[in-house]
């Protein structure tokens, strides 16, 4: 298991756009990605699940993945996390 | 009688037509056991597939009648329903406990509903709609009910409703549908952005009194004040009739300078471009037919927050900018902090005038990190557009060659590296400080433009503090003084082949306008709603005649008369 930290600094925060980028780049791994901010977990392959945690600019956004394919997962992931998308 | 209706004007214009209240009903299932939980996970399938369907048909239709990023929405919807928490959520309560799978379904947009609704974030309260959408459609498919179609409304109308879903909007019929006005939403519920870009009026927000309006009643939709305005009296209705065309009329005749460039009536060409202060702005700024970002402040990326931006997070940002304004030149200034804007994480020592202190460069000056970082994100950015840095706050041209020698050795660090840059990047200073003005032609051989930041150079020439009421009267855009500041800053840097700018609010004043033509100023940076009135306006001036006028301007020993003067010729006056 590998967990690493990111700020989002998406001036909306992570809305539907970004949130949907990222979680069709997750399904696309095999391994379990584990998305957590302010005390609140969520499933990475779940848009909806994602949108609950409200994640704002400037929130610090924790990646927990585990199985194959798991660095290059965080790599690709954190990518989107901390990219501009609106 | 007449009854007003207080809401929030979320899409421009007036509309006036007869009521079509829309009825909303709120199904809620029975809880039922069911002897073959498989078989009803089959039928939830089944549903399923059908809400599919349906969406990909009205994704394609919006696609083709609003665009393609209109038409995201419904992939967003598409995602939802291929969302594994919410599909195993249901799946596994008809399984488990043996539940009809409207009961299960409903449980489980409920819950997503409700922790959406939670939270602080006003556009992801807004994605509750979606899951509502998205869990009725499937609901109906369950049911065999059919969901209320608003592309079949015949007649001339405006559409009163608790909530317009995302798919009511987007089938809205535009030949009879003049407008709406709902109950709940804010300006950036999804029916809110759809009817921005269908430009019809709307309101919304305006509360559960809205049910009082009855069928075929006269509403006027005046979204400039965000009302509702039911059952008006005929005088009434006059007003708001003539209030309509007056609106359309300035409307359509703006519309036409959108993608029409800044040219004189003698063809002098000018450049009309956008002051932005956060990254949703530039969309405003080509809505409105910026030619370019006069002045990007970057503020924004430090302040309401714990810590410095990093590196890569500022890339981010200006990269953005860069490739969304597509080539066309974006001004971006280095930070200005200090004076009336602090910073809640960093020290700034407390000063007792902080106008005239340790404010934007000099701060950056002492605290060379600081402007290192930034000058790094901005040359790693260059190579996405047409990028221009531009440094605020100078008077002496020590600082300015200090920050250029920052910038040049940053530069030799990247490419080290190995970055890619940009091969030309303009290098230019804000003239507010009067000394700068002063001392132009110095300046303009160790930069590529100038931009006049006029509410300082004001402030500075004037030695009257912008924020105190009782010195107010000398905040005076067109005094001759300041008139001749900007001529002698215009003068300098043609003399060395240099463009001069303008990025205060008098680059966007009726008044000045004409005036800063004639002296020769190239760019004019203002807030985006300006440009297209003052396109208008340059249209119908003469690069010439204004030349020479600007010359008598000058002479004047009030800005009184400075004003008068150009009102009269404006209005076609006697006095030439």
């Amino acid at each position: 298991m590998i967990a690493k930290t990111f700020t989002v600094v998406n001036p909306t925060g992570f809305h539907v756009r970004p949130t949907k980028a990222f979680v069709q780049a997750a399904a696309g791994f095999p391994c379990k990605i584990t998305v957590s901010s302010k005390g609140k977990k969520a499933n990475g392959k779940s848009s909806l699940s994602m949108l609950t945690l409200g994640i704002a600019q400037y929130d610090e956004v924790t990646l927990e993945i585990d199985g194959e394919q798991e660095e290059q997962a965080m790599e690709t992931l954190g990518k989107l996390l901390t990219q501009v998308h609106e | 009688m007449t009854r007003f209706f207080k809401g929030i004007g979320a899409s421009p214009g007036i509309a006036i037509a007869k009521a079509y209240p829309l009825k909303s009903e709120t199904f809620v299932p029975e809880k039922r056991t069911v002897d073959d939980p498989e078989r009803e996970v089959e039928r939830f399938r089944e549903a399923v597939k059908q809400a599919q369907d349906e969406l990909e048909l009205i994704r394609r239709q919006t696609e083709e009648k609003l665009g393609q990023e209109k038409a995201e929405i419904f992939e967003g919807h598409l995602l939802i329903l291929e969302d594994p928490e919410l599909i195993d959520t249901i799946e596994g309560n008809i399984r488990d406990n043996a539940v009809n799978a409207e009961f299960a379904l409903h449980e489980a947009s409920a819950f997503f509903v409700e922790t959406l609704l939670q939270l602080d974030d006003e556009t992801l309260r807004g994605r509750a709609a979606d899951v509502k959408d998205v869990c009725g459609r499937v609901m109906n498919r369950l049911r065999g009910t059919e969901s209320a179609d608003l592309s079949g409304i015949s007649e001339a109308c405006i559409v009163i409703a608790s909530d317009l879903t995302p798919s009511d909007t987007a089938q809205l019929n535009l030949e009879t549908v003049y407008g709406f006005a709902t109950e709940v939403g804010s300006r950036t519920s999804h029916s809110a952005i759809m009817a921005r870009s269908l430009g019809i009026p709307a309101v919304v927000g305006a509360g559960e009194a809205l049910r009082e309006i009855r069928p075929g009643a006269w509403v006027v939709l005046d979204a400039e004040e965000g009302a509702v305005v039911a059952d008006p009296s005929p005088e009434e209705l006059e007003e708001y009739r003539k209030k309509k065309s007056r609106y359309d009329a300035r409307k359509a005749e703006l519309a036409q300078w959108v993608n029409r460039p800044s040219v004189t009536q003698d063809g002098h060409r000018v450049e009309l471009a956008a002051n932005i202060g956060q990254l949703e702005d530039v969309q405003k700024a080509l809505d409105n037919g910026a030619e370019g970002i006069g002045l990007f402040r970057t503020e924004f990326l430090y302040m309401g927050r714990d810590r410095l931006p990093t590196e890569d997070e500022q890339f981010n940002s200006y990269k953005y900018v860069l490739e969304k304004m597509n080539g066309k030149p974006v001004v971006i200034r280095t930070l200005d902090i200090g004076g009336d804007k602090e910073l809640s994480y960093m020290e700034l020592p407390k000063e007792s005038n902080p106008f005239l202190g340790q404010r934007a460069l000099r701060l950056c000056l002492t605290r060379p990190e600081l402007l290192r970082t930034q000058l790094r994100a901005l040359l790693r950015a260059s190579r996405y557009g047409n990028l221009k840095i531009m440094f605020p706050m100078i008077a002496v041209l020590d600082e300015l060659l200090a920050a250029k020698r920052m910038l040049e050795e940053e530069k030799a660090k990247l490419i080290e590296e190995g970055a890619e840059l940009a091969e030309t990047i303009e290098v230019g200073m804000m003239i507010e400080v009067p000394a700068a003005a002063i001392a132009a032609d110095q300046f303009a051989k160790e930069v590529d433009f100038f931009s006049i930041g006029t509410n300082d150079l004001i402030q500075y020439t004037m030695a009257a503090d912008r924020m105190n009421e009782s010195v107010s009267y000398l905040y005076q855009p067109c005094h001759p003084s300041i008139l001749r500041l900007i001529r002698m800053v215009i003068d300098a840097a043609r003399r060395e082949g240099k463009w001069v700018g303008m990025c205060g609010e008098m680059a966007g004043d009726e008044t000045a306008i004409p005036l800063l033509l004639g002296l020769g100023l190239h760019e004019f940076s203002m807030s985006p709603g300006s440009i297209l009135p003052a396109r208008e306006q340059i249209g119908k001036l003469s690069y010439g005649e204004w030349t020479a006028l600007a010359d008598r301007a000058l002479q004047f020993a009030s800005q009184d008369d400075v004003q008068t003067f150009v009102r009269q010729q404006l209005s076609g006056g006697d006095n030439k």
